[in-house]
């Protein structure tokens, strides 16, 4: 912490604070929390708070990861090394897995972000968690701009947007009936731009994608789409190279690069700062479904 | 909009040194309040071309003459298809000197309640009035509100001062008037602006068409506006949140109190005491994961370790044997309802939150109901019901730990959940703990 004489603290302090007393609060009150990791900033961000709030203890919770099937090897890679230097227990709830019992069925576009939806909920029925941390953040999006920090879900991992309960003080309610579960969001407050600042300050490693690389990329709908396994070019669709780098990590049939010679942590830094549109705007195919993807979504059980 | 910007948060370190302001906005679409928010944000590069174009298309499409800016906070599908604001929605903005939380509360339906949640949180509350209108009802129970929940500092923002062709007269009835009605509640720093949210005058820079104001600007107040000192760093209360013990082969006997420190300032060496156990002991570390630190202070979440083995647990709380909070059962409070189904009533039963502490309480007594827009205390009221405000006397299972919420607002407020629904149903503010 960075303290002047005249007891101030900076936004990153009080915002890792308010995060590490969220963390402090799930793990004091509820039976089965678990840390949903993605291999993203901001699930990396939030595994680094967590192991601020319980030093020199280790971590009391496992991490789970909802594994579309659609990876970039290396956030696989970076995921599976993060597990193991901290020693954690990984619980990986597999779309494919999913597809081939038949608990879910491949949608028409290919896109697997919202069959994602029942599997995590399986696997929160069948490992009875009760509490559960996302790295969403209020700035990302609009439906999430009015989500809590601890956000109630029913039997069915339903968000009911009009039936919140109010919060108040720093005094969270994490009160539920056997079956329902909170998810938690102790990056509530943070943006895009605390994100890659805390990233810078507390030196935390990355997968190598969210920095600039030369990569083979389709133009489609104004975003660039790497091309691999999941993603082929249509007829008339020109594959080329560019330098690029990515600003979310998501599937990667649905989530697309940026152009950047952004190569440092940095450099990202005066990207980031300098940049005129969001990052789900400028990244993600998912959100262009409708006003309402993310709401819709949201109601069904995802993120 | 004029393109009038100043520069966005900075890459460099020094970014990294800005403090953070959380404020409430209140007021209604009819007051321009989200053309304000609209106007901040796009003037300190916050807002985002990607979020303005959606909210344009969206706008054309509905057949709206001008830019609806409430479509950037109203993101609901419900919000949209009724064009009312249903929720507290929370922005972000920054510039150089500060990050800003905005807690963006509607005007109309569940008023209070929304109100009431935003203001708990904030360092600022920011109240729009309409200078064609003048103060109106609305304006005097945001402005009490504020007091009550104890929001340090007010910011009333004259809007719409184009439409009164820049008048200071007009401008100066409406500060005296509300300066006359705020000094009959606890409002410790009033600032007046007058402002065109549309045109962007007195928002960033001072406005040319009002030569006749001296004050700054309203994004100059609130870089600018002094926190530092609403935080109490006199009382030392450390709410034990969660005790740290390392099961471990490396680490042994660890036994660390986590915690966030609600006021006073803590350092190794202090004699402490803890609560409710009365037992007495010295700070052996003030710890956090990167390392000890020389004292702890509002609002850092730390590790306090203590020279003696003492049993603490959760909900206990570390104090200074010469300065400590109540330890009491019987509560006097302010008590605003939230729940829309079942009323608070005499005799009713419910659990409490206060600080990491948990309670069941029964209401012993209904003193009166306040009305909010009159002050009037009706002291027949029997039960309060969604959106009303009263005093009553609480009696709990367990001690609290507790001070006035005028001297500690930490340590003073707590929630009113129904055991039944788990619902959270009602914020107190301590008046009186004995």
């Amino acid at each position: 912490m960075t303290a002047t004489a005249a007891y101030q603290v900076s936004h990153l302090d009080a915002l890792e604070a308010e995060s590490i007393f969220v963390m402090r609060e799930v793990v004091a009150e509820m039976e089965r929390p678990v840390l949903l990791f993605s291999g993203g900033k901001d699930s990396i961000v939030m595994l680094r708070l967590a192991q601020k709030a319980f030093a020199p203890a280790n971590i009391p919770f496992p991490v789970m990861h909802v594994d579309t099937g659609h990876n970039f090897p290396e956030v696989l890679e970076y995921r599976d090394q993060r597990v193991a230097e901290l020693g954690l227990q990984l619980i990986v709830a597999s779309v494919p897995e999913a597809l081939t019992k038949g608990l879910v069925r491949e949608s028409a576009d290919g896109m697997r972000n919202r069959i994602q939806t029942p599997v995590l909920l399986d696997a929160v029925e069948k490992h009875r968690f009760d509490a559960l941390f996302g790295g969403a953040r209020r700035d990302e999006e609009k439906a999430r701009a009015k989500e809590r920090m601890f956000s109630f879900r029913d039997e069915f991992g339903q968000w009911d947007p009009k039936n919140q309960r109010p919060e108040l003080w720093a005094l969270y309610n994490g009160r539920h009936h056997p079956g329902e579960s909170i998810r938690v969001f102790p990056l509530s407050n943070w943006t895009e731009l605390d994100v890659w600042h805390y990233i810078a300050r507390e030196r935390i490693p990355l997968p190598s994608i969210y920095y600039a690389h030369q990569r083979e990329v389709i133009e489609r709908d104004g975003m660039l789409y790497a091309v691999n396994e999941f993603f082929r070019g249509r007829a008339g669709e020109q594959p080329f190279k560019a330098q690029v780098r990515y600003r979310t990590v998501g599937d990667a049939s649905c989530t697309a690069a940026v152009r950047s010679d952004a190569d440092t942590v940095e450099k990202v830094i005066e990207e980031v700062a300098a940049t005129r549109i969001t990052e789900r705007g400028a990244t993600r195919g998912d959100d262009r479904v409708s006003e309402a993807a993310m709401e819709d979504r949201k109601r069904e059980g995802y993120f | 909009m004029s393109v009038e910007t100043v520069a966005p948060a900075e890459a460099d370190a020094s970014a990294r040194q800005m403090d953070l302001l959380r404020f409430a906005t209140a007021g209604s679409v009819d007051d321009g309040k989200s053309t304000l928010i609209g106007r901040l944000l796009y003037d300190t590069k916050s807002l985002f071309t990607d979020q303005l174009a959606a909210v344009e298309a969206v706008s054309a499409a509905r057949g709206d003459e001008y830019t609806n800016l409430a479509l950037l906070t109203d993101g609901l599908r419900a919000e949209r298809e009724q064009g009312i604001t249903i929720d507290v929605a929370y922005r972000y903005f920054a510039t150089p000197r500060r990050k800003f939380i905005i807690a963006d509360t509607p005007g109309h339906i569940q008023y209070t309640r929304n109100m009431v949640t935003g203001a708990s949180t904030a360092d600022l509350a920011l109240i729009l009035v309409d200078a064609r209108k003048g103060l109106v009802e609305q304006s005097r129970r945001h402005a009490f509100l504020c007091s009550l929940l104890r929001v340090p500092h007010l910011v009333l923002c004259v809007n719409k001062m184009d439409l009164v062709d820049w008048s200071q007269e007009v401008f100066e009835q409406i500060a005296d008037e509300f300066t006359a009605f705020a000094a009959k509640l606890d409002v410790p720093d009033l600032t007046v602006v007058p402002i065109s949210a549309l045109q962007g005058d007195n928002i960033v820079s001072r406005s040319e068409n009002m030569p006749w104001y001296e004050g700054p600007s309203l994004l100059h107040h609130l870089e600018r506006v002094h926190i530092a000192s609403d935080r109490n760093l006199v009382d030392v209360r450390f709410p034990v949140q969660y005790v740290i013990r390392p099961q471990s082969t490396t680490v042994t006997d660890y036994r660390g109190y986590a915690g966030q420190v609600a006021s006073g300032v803590l350092k190794a060496g202090d004699e402490v005491m803890v609560l409710p156990s009365g037992f007495t002991s010295r700070i052996a570390a003030v710890e956090t994961a990167d390392g000890p630190v020389d004292e702890a202070f509002p609002p850092m979440s730390v590790t306090v370790r203590l020279a003696d083995e003492i049993d603490i647990s959760r909900g206990d709380m570390i104090c200074r044997p010469n300065n400590a909070p109540a330890v009491a059962q019987d509560i006097e409070a302010m008590i605003c309802w939230m729940d829309e189904t079942r009323p608070l009533q005499v005799g009713g039963r419910y659990a409490i939150k206060h600080t990491t502490r948990s309670a069941r309480a029964i209401v012993r007594g209904l003193h009166y109901r306040l009305d909010v827009n009159s002050l009037h205390r009706d002291e027949t009221a029997g039960e309060l019901k969604l959106n009303e405000i009263g005093r009553v006397r609480l009696r709990t299972t367990v001690p609290l730990l507790a001070d006035e919420y005028r001297r500690n607002r930490t340590t003073g407020g707590f929630v009113i959940i129904d055991e039944a629904t788990n619902r959270t149903v009602g914020a107190g503010m301590i008046v009186e703990a004995g």
